[in-house]
This record gives structure tokens, C-alpha cells and sequence, in this order.
């Protein structure tokens, strides 16, 4: 496979070509490629990405993750957004956990940028990223006991009891 | 024109001045408060203003910032204190030296302000015990001005045994502040 230029169709008939079912789904969001992979294959789905040569995706520009309560065993979507340098070409990738097990590989061993952006999405999700050399939190107070962006949780602070809700419209 | 500031209240005869030791060491202490400025957002920009030239805080006696703990007599907390630096700045008030003053500048340091949220303390108070709040967001040079010269009043008529109270013990306990 030899690309001159990199863009949505033929990056998406190559992961096809390549992987075949494993590409759950695919869709463009304004314009860029969203790609729905399985939890348990993103570790040898974005190393490839990574280290193939017409793709050279070697920028992991961003990883959260995205709570959807309302999907049961799939509650949780793990994002990965990738960056080619050399190609100027971006795309997103997403896995989907349960909120009971919300486990995935950790992708430290592709990108040293993985590292604090796992831990601050284990911080606010509790996302458990395998093999991740120092999963502990990063932003919230170390004494903290829950995963504040989770939406059974409120965002308000619960320690105040001098604000009236019917003042607030709550 | 040097303003100078007025003698307390006192006795006056040729070659003397009687008064109380409280009032001298009160008047000593309010106009030469060393300030330990404690910024974390806006409100410290307002600050810096306040110690330009155009609103100087000097002219309370008060230019001589302490960015160490130890030699600073009151903390001033301007800006957002976000939970996981609450015990920063609980250790930043344990370790000055008594008498202490705490100003609370701001609608976030004296409440949280708009930031209720799960990573905001909701207030400097619910950690060390603050002597002065200044609302505003942020609050005008002004208004930071009038909260320092309230802090000189407290500290001009402050009884000097005030700190060797049980009333003022029990008060640090409740903010689980040791006490020697």
C-alpha cells in the first residue's frame, strides 16, 4: 500500500483491508475520520497506525474519555485522537468499556505522551489502563475517593449546605 | 507631604508621654504590616495594581512584601484555592509567626465565588480562620485598600493578651490548628 496523499476514504479502506471486522464502525464528524474499534485491539490497531510507513500516525495528540451512562456495556468511550506529522492527516479512534470493568490496554509503550493523559483520564473516569507504568492520579487531590466526571456524581460541591436550590432552579 | 501617624491617646507633661503598652505596640504593628501575597488568579492582578504606584500600599506601611511565611503578618488570599492546594496553604498559615492577620480577597477565596465544584475549596475559612473578607470579581484596588486598613484597626486595637487566650485557642482547635 503506497499512499501520495493521506485522506479520510483511503485511510479507512486501508484499516478495512487490514483489519477487516475489527473496524466496528466509521463515521466523519466534521470532516474527520472517527473509527470504532474493539477495546481489546487498540494496542496492535493504533501500533500499526503508528509505525506504518504511508501512515506514520506518531502524534497522539489527545486521549479522554467520554461517559454515556445511558449505553449499557458500553458506558464508557475510551478517544484517542492521532496526528500524522509527515502526512498531515488527523483521525479519532474510540473504544467502548463497561462501566464495570472499564479496563484497556494502556498505550505507554507506543507513546510517552500517553502516559499523563492516561492518568488523568483514569483520575476523572477511573478508567484502569493495563500495563501502565504509574496509574495514580494527577490533577484531583490524592485523597479523593470517586471519579468526579462520571455522571452519577454531582458537579457541585457537596460539602455546602448554606446555598438554597430553590434559588438556583434546582 | 509626609503624613506622619498620630500618637495614641496618652498623658502628655514636659519631657514625657505616658500611655498603655497596648496602644503602642497596636499603633507600631498596624503601620508596618508585612504582607505575604498569596495569588492565584485575577485577584492578584488587582494586587499588583494595588501595589503600583497609582494605588501603593506603601502608603499604609505596608511595602515591604514577605514571600517567606516566617517574617510576613498577614496572609493575604487572593484567588481561586483549588481543594487539592488547601493544605498548601494551610502549612503557608501555620508557619507565621503570631499576631497573624488573614485577608480573604475575592468572591472565590471568601466563598468558592462562582467555582461550585467538586475541586473547589468553597471558601479560605473552612481551613484557617480569616480576619477580613473582601468581596468583588475581582475586587477593585480600592476595596483591597479598605481591607488592609480594616486589618490595621484590628490589629491597632488588638488586646495584646488577645493571643494567649483560651477563646482564641479553642478557635484554632476548631480549625484543627496546633497550638503551642
Amino acid at each position: 500500500m503506497s499512499m501520495a496523499e493521506l485522506n479520510n476514504e483511503n485511510v479507512l479502506k486501508a484499516l478495512t483491508d487490514t483489519f477487516g471486522d475489527a473496524i466496528l464502525h466509521s463515521e466523519m464528524q466534521f470532516g474527520m475520520l472517527n473509527v470504532e474499534i474493539p477495546a481489546d485491539r487498540n494496542l496492535d490497531i493504533i501500533g500499526w497506525l503508528k509505525s506504518n510507513e504511508s501512515l506514520k500516525m506518531e502524534f497522539l495528540t489527545d486521549l479522554c474519555a467520554v461517559h454515556y451512562p445511558e449505553q449499557k456495556g458500553r458506558e464508557l468511550a475510551v478517544v484517542y485522537h492521532l496526528h500524522s506529522w509527515t502526512k498531515n492527516y488527523r483521525m479519532r479512534i474510540k473504544c467502548f468499556i463497561s462501566a464495570q470493568k472499564p479496563e484497556i490496554a494502556s498505550l505507554t509503550g507506543l507513546y510517552n505522551a500517553a502516559n499523563w493523559m492516561e492518568r488523568e483520564t483514569f483520575d476523572f473516569y477511573g478508567v484502569q489502563f493495563s500495563g501502565h507504568p504509574d496509574l495514580r492520579r494527577i490533577l484531583n487531590m490524592d485523597e479523593m475517593d470517586y471519579h468526579p466526571l462520571l455522571k452519577q456524581y454531582a458537579l457541585e460541591d457537596e460539602t455546602r449546605d448554606d446555598k438554597d436550590d430553590s434559588f438556583f432552579g434546582r | 507631604m509626609v503624613k506622619m501617624v498620630e500618637a495614641p491617646e496618652g498623658v502628655e507633661g514636659q519631657g514625657f508621654f505616658a500611655t498603655s503598652l497596648d496602644k503602642v505596640i497596636g499603633m507600631a504593628r498596624a503601620n508596618s504590616l508585612w504582607p505575604l501575597p498569596f495569588a492565584t488568579s485575577c485577584c492578584g492582578i488587582e494586587f499588583m495594581a494595588t501595589m503600583g504606584a497609582n494605588y501603593d500600599l506603601a502608603r499604609f506601611g505596608s511595602e515591604r512584601l514577605s514571600f517567606s511565611p516566617r517574617q510576613a503578618d498577614l496572609l493575604m488570599v487572593m484567588g481561586t484555592i483549588a481543594k487539592k492546594m488547601g493544605p498548601v496553604l494551610k502549612q503557608v498559615y501555620d508557619q507565621m509567626a503570631e499576631p497573624k492577620w488573614v485577608i480573604a480577597v475575592g468572591a472565590c477565596a471568601s466563598s468558592g465565588g462562582i467555582f461550585d465544584t467538586y475541586s473547589v475549596l468553597q471558601g479560605i475559612d473552612r481551613i484557617i480562620p480569616v480576619d477580613v473578607y473582601v468581596p468583588g470579581c475581582p475586587p477593585r484596588p480600592e476595596q483591597i485598600i479598605e481591607g488592609v486598613m480594616k486589618i490595621q484597626d484590628l490589629a491597632r486595637n488588638e488586646n495584646l493578651r488577645r493571643r494567649n487566650s483560651d477563646e482564641y485557642k479553642k478557635m484554632l482547635e476548631s480549625y484543627n490548628i496546633e497550638t503551642l
